[in-house]
């Protein structure tokens, strides 16, 4: 499988004022990982677990503290002006609040035709004739052209938004989310929508989620993000049949079935406490705080990531020895 | 919009006259007796003099005929005769507020300017020196006494360096601008005279400022707060990830949804200063309404202060209504069906 987009020891740390004082915070700490081409790479985690900023620091919205991201093996990590530009038409973002993702000034026509006014495609009249056909592809019509956004449904707004992010022919969207604010019956929708045009643009997606059923459904390959590090990775199928990591198991454990018989399936694990701080991470594997199987060493070490078995990734010390 | 704005202007009479009410009843209430404000001992003295006196202008009536005797007049448009003046309230307001509103434009076009530049500046430069002098400077315009910033500006820039002319609206020589508007600015510019521009122009440009600082500060703090709070939302993130440079996300995205909340502040900045600003129009000599409002108020020129009041009111109500009128404009949300 060719790599589209490789991240190497990715790092992203804000410098955040509490109570007077700069703290360091470690939001992204050292991902790598490779989203090949024309797969859904599914990123599950607990809120600010660092997904989300993960995602934008694929596409430049930041800039990286540390690491690098290549793109068909072009580094894009200090890109800058022309180039930086150029790299923005191939990698596009969909947004997880569809109401604040659109501005409320602006008509639906000129949420469309802004992406080829800002990178010079086409004429005005070819620019209108463009939004309206993005309009078409993501099932609106056109008389929705001519609305505000606050006229709209929040998923005829995820779908402007989807249209928005598919004008410029990128090849890949990161998926911020992008359910987890619409009603279910509209989620199945919009996943239908995004796998159609998967298959017809031949799109790559990062798809940041933590609703775990979802990305079952729509994920080849699944990371799981546990303060700001892959903790696991694998197949979609081995990860939620063979979960490894302690916090896979857990959150696996967690999902609801349709069956729901008692006695059914695997233990519930029901991990206790909090996620931990990320501004003052606990030193070791940060997730010995909370780990149902812990040892000394989790205390002491950081474990490192490696292959247990062929494409399934874990950072565990169980599986270290 | 239109049966809105008609409907806006109805209740605006009816406000009116509620407002007209309430300043005739508590000037009457002031523990003060006109005829002493306005006679001198000796006519005092005279009961003759004082019964012509009270007679002539109503006083000796129970305080509601007199309030139905002005309510009869204000609603054929007559605001009645100053008792301090001589003249027709309405002649005197028009002769003092065109010297306020001049003044009040040009301290809003200060305030409006610098209040959006440096509130632009700070949220972009957050927590960096930049936005701690602009800080600084806006803390200081909203709690500066403007008493105290006239004589300071007068004192550095008129008696120190020479820079302004000092207090009036022009120099003692200068005539009188043609024109008949009140606006010196403008009417010097109708006749062409552009000497007299000059003038009016550099005797405008300390009080406006003195004026502008504090609806500035405002408008900066105000400006910076909306700023940050709509650049972290997403669609200026997708804005970035389209590609447009940083610039013009701030000016075609931010900005205009920062600068929503922004009228409303300048509006009631406009409608403070409308009012007139009596500590600055005494120091500088402006012959604008917060003057005749003071001597009004000390003379218990009863019909000259419910004149002033009635026209601060419908300022207020004015630039409400144009303050709600533009939001429907410039913000599709707030618009009427």
């Amino acid at each position: 499988m060719e790599a589209l987009v490789e991240a190497k020891q990715v790092k992203q740390h804000f410098t955040v004022k509490v109570k007077g004082r700069k703290l360091l915070l470690k939001a992204v700490d050292g991902v790598s990982l490779s989203i090949y081409k024309g797969e859904t790479f599914g990123l599950v985690g607990e809120s600010g677990c660092g997904k989300s900023t993960f995602g934008k620091a694929l596409l430049r919205l930041y800039a990286l503290t540390a690491g690098r991201v290549l793109f068909h093996s072009a580094d894009i990590s200090a890109l800058k002006g022309a180039a930086l530009k150029a790299f923005r038409r191939e990698a596009q973002m969909i947004f997880q609040d569809p109401s604040s993702c659109l501005n409320p000034r602006r008509r639906i026509e000129d949420i469309l035709t802004e992406p080829y006014a800002i990178h010079r495609r086409f004429t005005p009249v070819e620019q209108k004739r463009k939004a309206a056909e993005l309009c078409d592809m993501v099932g609106l019509s056109k008389t929705h052209l001519s609305r505000y956004p606050h006229e709209m449904s929040g998923g005829q707004k995820q779908r402007v938004g989807i249209a928005r992010a598919l004008a410029l022919n990128p090849q890949l969207i990161v998926c911020d989310e992008p359910l987890s604010a619409l009603d279910v019956s509209i989620q199945a929708q919009v996943i239908n929508l995004l796998e159609d045009l998967q298959r017809e643009f031949s799109l790559t997606y990062l798809f940041i989620s933590h609703n775990l059923c979802v990305v079952k459904h729509c994920c080849q390959r699944v990371g799981v993000m546990y303060l700001g590090r892959v903790v696991e990775l694998a197949q979609a199928d081995e990860l939620y049949e063979r979960p490894l990591h302690p916090y896979t198991r857990a959150l696996i454990s967690a999902i609801p079935s349709a069956e729901g018989r008692a006695g059914d399936g695997q233990r519930r694990e029901i991990l206790t406490g909090d996620v931990p701080s990320p501004l003052s991470p606990p030193p070791g594997c940060s997730f010995h705080t909370r780990c149902p199987a812990v040892t000394e060493i989790c205390r002491r070490e950081q474990p490192p990531f490696t292959e247990v078995s062929p494409a399934h990734f874990v950072g565990c010390h169980l599986y270290h020895s | 919009m239109l049966r809105y704005t008609v409907r806006r202007i109805a209740l605006m009479f009816v406000l009116l006259i509620g407002v007209s009410l309430m300043v005739f009843l508590i000037s009457n209430l002031v523990p003060s007796d006109p005829v002493a404000a306005n006679l001198s001992q000796t006519a005092m003295s005279d009961p003759q003099v004082v019964a012509v006196f009270k007679e002539k202008w109503g006083l000796d009536k129970p305080i509601l005929q007199q309030y139905w005797i002005y309510l009869q007049h204000l609603l054929k448009g007559d605001l009645g005769v100053s008792i301090r003046t001589g003249q027709p309230v309405a002649a005197d307001l028009m002769r003092y507020f065109p010297a306020t509103v001049e003044l009040s434009v040009f301290a809003m076009l200060i305030a409006i300017v610098f209040g959006i530049l440096f509130g632009v500046l700070s949220a972009v430069f957050r927590d960096k020196p930049l936005d701690q002098v602009v800080r600084g400077i806006s803390v200081s315009g909203v709690s500066i006494p403007s008493f105290w910033f006239s004589l300071l500006m007068l004192y550095v820039f008129f008696y120190k360096l020479g820079w302004f002319p000092g207090p009036g609206r022009l120099n003692a020589r200068a005539p009188t601008p043609v024109g008949g508007t009140g606006f010196y600015v403008l009417d010097s510019i109708l006749s062409g005279n552009f000497a007299l521009l000059s003038d009016a122009l550099s005797h405008l440009i300390l009080p406006a400022v003195v004026l502008g600082f504090f609806t500035m500060g405002l408008i900066t703090r105000q400006t910076r707060s909306n700023l940050l709070e709509v650049a972290s939302t997403d669609y200026i993130r997708a804005a970035r990830a389209k590609g447009m440079s940083e610039t013009r996300v701030i000016v075609r995205h931010a900005l205009g949804n920062a600068l929503i909340p922004v009228i409303t502040v300048a509006g009631m900045g406009f409608c403070n200063l409308l009012g007139g600003m009596v500590f600055v129009e005494k120091i500088f000599a402006w012959p604008g309404i917060g003057q005749y409002a003071y001597l009004s108020a000390t003379t218990l020129d009863f019909p000259a202060i419910c004149g002033v009041s009635l026209l601060v009111a419908a300022n207020y109500v004015v630039i409400n209504l144009l303050i709600d009128i533009l939001y429907g404009i410039i913000d599709p949300r707030t618009r009427y069906q």
